[in-house]
Order: C-alpha cells, then sequence, then structure tokens
C-alpha cells in the first residue's frame, strides 16, 4: 500500500496548493458548524421557548426528548436539525476533492502519465479515494468538536448538552458520516470513470448529497425520526451500500475507456 | 526489445491498427511516421501495456503483452503526446512522485540526475505551470527515463519546440541511443526521423513501408544526378539519353538532370562522355529526395 500513500500525498500536495479548494473546504464546515451553535445562542436558554409545546413538534419526536424539560426538548428539536448537516460535511467535501483528482486529471492530461507506471487500479483508487475522504471526516471532527464545545458554552441545560452529544449523534458523525464519504467518492470514481466531460461528472457526482437532503426533510417533517437504531441501521446499510459501490467503482474505472474516451 | 506479431486494436467498427507486425532491436531508433489518426499513439499505448490488443501478440522489453503487463510498464518509459505535468507542484515534486511509482531507489538522487541532466536543477523548486513549452517537454522526458528503462515510447518529442530546444531534445535522444536505449520514436517532423532514426515505418491503420531512410528512398525513387553546366547545350540531351543505364534526361535552365539506375558506377562513364563531347561542367551532385517526398508518396 505504499503506493497509495505516494498517491494520496501527491493529490493533497497538489489540492491544497489550490486556494479556491482550500477555501471550500474551509468554509463549508465553518459555516454547517456554525448554523447549530448560532441557533443555540440565539435561543438562549429554555425559559424563551417555554411556550413551545410537544404540539409544535413532529408528534414522534417528543419520543427522544427523555429526561428533558419541554423547553430543553424545544431546543433540542430545532438544533438538531442543523446537527445533521455534519453528515452533509463529509459527503460535500470529498465529491468537491475527488472532482479535482479524478476528473481534473483527466482535463490536465496527467493521467495517462500515472497509468504508464506500474500502480494497480485498486492502489491508484484507493489513493485518490482516500485523499478525497479523509480531509472531509476529518474536517467533520473538528467542526463537531468545536460544536460540543460551543455547547458547553451555550447551553444552560446539562441535559441538553448530554443529549446533543448522545451516543446517536456520536453514531452519525464518527461512522455514519465516514461511510457516507466513502459513499461519496465511489460516485465521484463512477461517475470520473464514465462521463466524457468534467463539468457533468462534476454535477452528477453532486447528486449524491440527495439522499440525505430526502433525510434532512424527511426529519423535519417528522416523517422520520432519527435515533441511536436509525443511526446504526444507517451504518450496516452505508456498509453494504459501500462495498457494492466500491467494488463497482473499481470495475468501471477502466483504464482503456478512460484513456480512449475522454477528449 | 519489441516485437509484435498480427497485432490490431479496433474501437468498435473503427480499426484503430490493423496487422501490425514489426521488430525492433536494442539500441535502434525506430521512427514510426504517420498522418493524424492513423493510430500511432493507440500503438504505443497498446506497448506500453495502456490498453489491450483486440487481436495479436507482442513482446516488450522480453515481457508478453497482456500476462506480464505490470512488467512492461515497469521497463518502458513513454513521453506521451501532451506533458501531462502537474502544474501546481515543482519541477522536483512532479519527478518524485513518478520516481516513487516506478519503485526507484533511490528517488533524490536520481530526480537530481535528470534535472541536472535536461538543464532544469536551477528551476527544480518552481510550479511546472511557470515553465516553458520546452522545459516542460524536457521535463516530460526526464520522467520518463527516472526508472532508466531499456525501452522508451516516444510520442512528439519535439512537436512545438522551437528549433534550438528541437535540437536539444534530438541531441539528447542520440545519446540515448548510445546508452543502448531502445526508442520508438512517433513524429511528424520528417526530417528529425531521417536524422535519427535506424529504420522508419510508415504506418496509415496498417504497415504502409518499412526499412532504412535510404533504402525507403531507393525503393521509391530512382537516383537522380544533376550536372551544372556553364551553358547550356540542347545537343548534350540526346548523348546522356543514348547510354543503357539512364532511363530520363532534362534540361532545366543551365543543369542536366539526368535519372539512372548506379551513379557509383554510371557517373565516371558519363562525364567522360560530357566532357569529350565539350561540356563545361561546373559541379556534379546527387539530387537528394528527401524523407517527406517518400513519405507523401507513400501515404497518398
Amino acid at each position: 500500500m505504499r503506493k497509495t500513500w505516494v498517491i494520496m500525498r501527491k493529490e493533497w500536495a497538489e489540492v491544497f496548493k489550490n486556494r479556491f479548494v482550500l477555501f471550500t473546504v474551509a468554509f463549508l464546515p465553518m459555516i454547517l458548524t456554525a448554523l447549530p451553535l448560532i441557533m443555540l445562542g440565539g435561543m438562549g436558554s429554555a425559559d424563551q421557548l417555554s411556550s413551545l409545546t410537544t404540539a409544535d413538534m413532529p408528534a414522534n419526536f417528543t419520543a427522544l426528548c427523555e429526561g428533558l424539560e419541554a423547553g430543553d426538548c424545544g431546543q433540542y428539536f430545532l438544533v438538531s436539525q442543523f446537527m445533521l448537516l455534519f453528515m452533509l460535511m463529509p459527503l460535500a467535501i470529498p465529491v468537491t476533492f475527488a472532482s479535482y483528482s479524478i476528473v481534473g486529471e483527466k482535463t490536465t492530461r496527467t493521467l495517462e502519465p500515472v497509468l504508464a507506471t506500474p500502480v494497480t487500479t485498486l492502489e491508484l483508487l484507493t489513493g485518490k479515494a482516500l485523499a478525497a475522504a479523509l480531509p472531509g471526516i476529518g474536517v467533520t471532527w473538528l467542526g463537531f468538536g468545536v460544536f460540543m464545545f460551543g455547547v458547553r458554552l451555550l447551553s444552560t441545560s446539562a441535559a441538553l448538552t448530554a443529549k446533543l452529544g448522545s451516543g446517536m449523534w456520536l453514531v452519525a458523525v464518527f461512522v455514519d458520516g465516514p461511510l457516507m464519504a466513502v459513499a461519496a467518492v465511489s460516485v465521484a470514481v463512477m461517475v470520473s470513470s464514465r462521463a466524457t466531460d468534467p463539468r457533468v461528472a462534476e454535477q452528477l457526482s453532486m447528486l449524491v448529497i440527495l439522499p440525505l437532503l430526502a433525510l434532512f426533510f424527511g426529519q423535519i417533517s417528522g416523517f422520520i425520526l432519527l435515533n441511536q437504531q436509525v443511526m446504526i441501521w444507517m451504518a450496516i446499510g452505508l456498509i453494504v451500500i459501500d462495498a457494492g459501490l466500491l467494488l463497482f467503482a473499481t470495475q468501471l474505472f477502466q483504464r482503456e475507456a478512460i484513456l480512449t474516451r475522454w477528449k | 526489445m519489441i516485437q509484435t506479431e498480427h497485432l490490431s486494436k479496433r474501437f468498435g467498427e473503427v480499426s484503430a491498427v490493423e496487422d501490425l507486425t514489426l521488430r525492433v532491436g536494442q539500441g535502434e531508433i525506430f521512427g514510426f511516421l504517420g498522418p493524424n489518426g492513423a493510430g500511432k499513439t493507440t500503438t504505443i499505448r497498446m506497448l506500453g501495456a495502456l490498453i489491450k490488443p483486440t487481436s495479436g501478440s507482442a513482446r516488450v522489453g522480453g515481457y508478453v503483452l497482456g500476462e506480464q503487463d505490470a512488467q512492461i510498464r515497469r521497463n518502458v518509459g513513454i513521453l506521451t503526446e501532451s506533458p501531462g505535468l502537474y502544474d501546481r507542484l515543482s519541477a522536483e515534486r512532479n519527478l518524485a512522485f513518478f520516481a516513487e511509482l516506478y519503485d526507484v531507489e533511490d528517488v533524490p538522487g536520481q530526480v537530481e540526475r535528470y534535472l541536472r541532466m535536461l538543464g532544469l536543477w536551477e528551476r527544480r523548486a518552481e510550479p511546472a505551470a511557470t515553465f516553458s513549452k520546452g522545459m516542460r517537454q524536457k521535463l516530460a522526458i526526464a520522467r520518463a527515463l527516472l526508472h532508466e528503462p531499456q525501452v522508451l515510447f516516444l510520442d512528439e518529442p519535439t512537436s512545438g519546440l522551437d528549433p534550438e530546444m528541437a535540437r536539444l531534445v534530438r541531441e539528447f535522444i542520440a545519446e540515448l541511443k548510445v546508452e543502448g536505449r531502445t526508442i520508438f520514436l512517433c513524429t511528424h517532423n520528417l526530417d528529425e526521423a531521417d536524422r535519427l532514426c535506424d529504420r522508419i515505418a510508415v504506418f496509415n491503420g496498417r504497415m504502409l513501408a518499412l526499412d532504412t531512410p535510404a533504402a525507403l528512398r531507393g525503393q521509391l525513387y530512382e537516383r537522380t544526378v544533376v550536372f551544372h553546366l556553364l551553358r547550356a547545350d540542347p545537343a548534350l540531351t540526346p548523348l546522356v539519353q543514348a547510354f543503357p543505364f539512364v532511363s530520363k534526361v532534362e534540361v532545366i535552365d543551365r543543369k542536366l538532370v539526368v535519372s539512372l539506375d548506379d551513379p557509383e558506377t554510371n557517373n565516371p562513364v558519363l562525364l567522360r562522355a560530357l566532357v569529350e563531347a565539350g561540356a563545361e561542367i561546373q559541379f556534379v551532385g546527387e539530387l537528394r529526395r528527401t524523407l517527406e517526398d517518400v513519405y507523401l508518396r507513400l501515404i497518398q
């Protein structure tokens, strides 16, 4: 796997010299970390939400509020909508990276010399996938750490603080997030392998965000109730999906097709 | 070092390379000429184990294509048509990346060696994007050589370079031959092919001709000798035409242009006859057909 590491180092060296990419990697997590904190800080204490009753929330959401006052439950309901964004980060950032690392290689005509070396397809794809996924995962975890620190400062309720750092969200951020990143990169690789235009590849790769948006709106509307059990099932499902996507991506990454079809 | 037997490549209904059979020996510079779309790059990609042939077989550097592709990639160097450099990375970092992929033992040492050899050492820390076209091409050549391949595929190595830089690259290619490396050279520059190549294949989807540049000229054109005269004399034409070894005589201004089989043997006879007939000869020279003449005739 030494060559995988060689590819990862090259990817990072190249990508982080592009200020625009660096900006997109840093900007999105900053915004998505700040949003729930602003929400939490803006709400102030639970007293200000005392008028919020369970009737204002999706019927099944109150099941998650065990041990919380009514006001805390309201805060938790509002903040948790934005916490889903921590699952968006490891999905969106790798797509940006993958677009640069795979599609970009073809447009700059650097892929052919790489394919002419003894590097295997697995080493190449793994290197590119990890180089794309790890910054997104790292930044997400960092963002979540900052968020939790902010929660401790801004929250007036110890019970709410504990709820926001509960197992459900730890599974979401530390397990589901990375698995989503793998899925996003696999999709980007697949699209890159087949698309003939880098712009199309970038746009199609971004479609990987749609299922998460469905989850986001599903929770807001009360159609889906996200709890620890759902997060664990989601992780199991993602493992299966990732395995299938990685296998499919490796098969679709045909050196010959990439060299001869892309113009 | 390179051996192909009926190698063919089709893309769907389109035949890119058809029935290519050739042998290239060690230390040989082999010119592969053909128009755009002739299948030259496809041939290089097949022989570099980048794409699979549809049919036929080949051995490159002693390794069997399709069975020992990793060994082939490890033992050949390819200069692609476009330099394909990582623009944001320095020249040194560009080479180091490829040296590591080729499992070069002393990466810094080998990178330094080729950067110095190609005159890029002083600018090693600068991004490749800041390099001129010639410098980029030199960097790409260095990349193809880092792992000391015995077989080199060079696709248009002097394309777009100014004459001085093109000459430097040609001299470098000639040095590589001296080192015993086998060079498979695709070029549109026929003068370059004529100067550098031991043998030349003219290819347009299929092999049209394969021989040394001199033999190709001989196969297609008779040899022509030009006698520069002080004064034109129409009476000399029938005199020369009467010799059985002369196939054609033309008088152009004050020049007598004679096509014949074997100038080395026939010229003394012809000269003596012309002098005896009173011709005042200033110079005698051979009209040398260029490789371009040969190429265009074969392609058309």
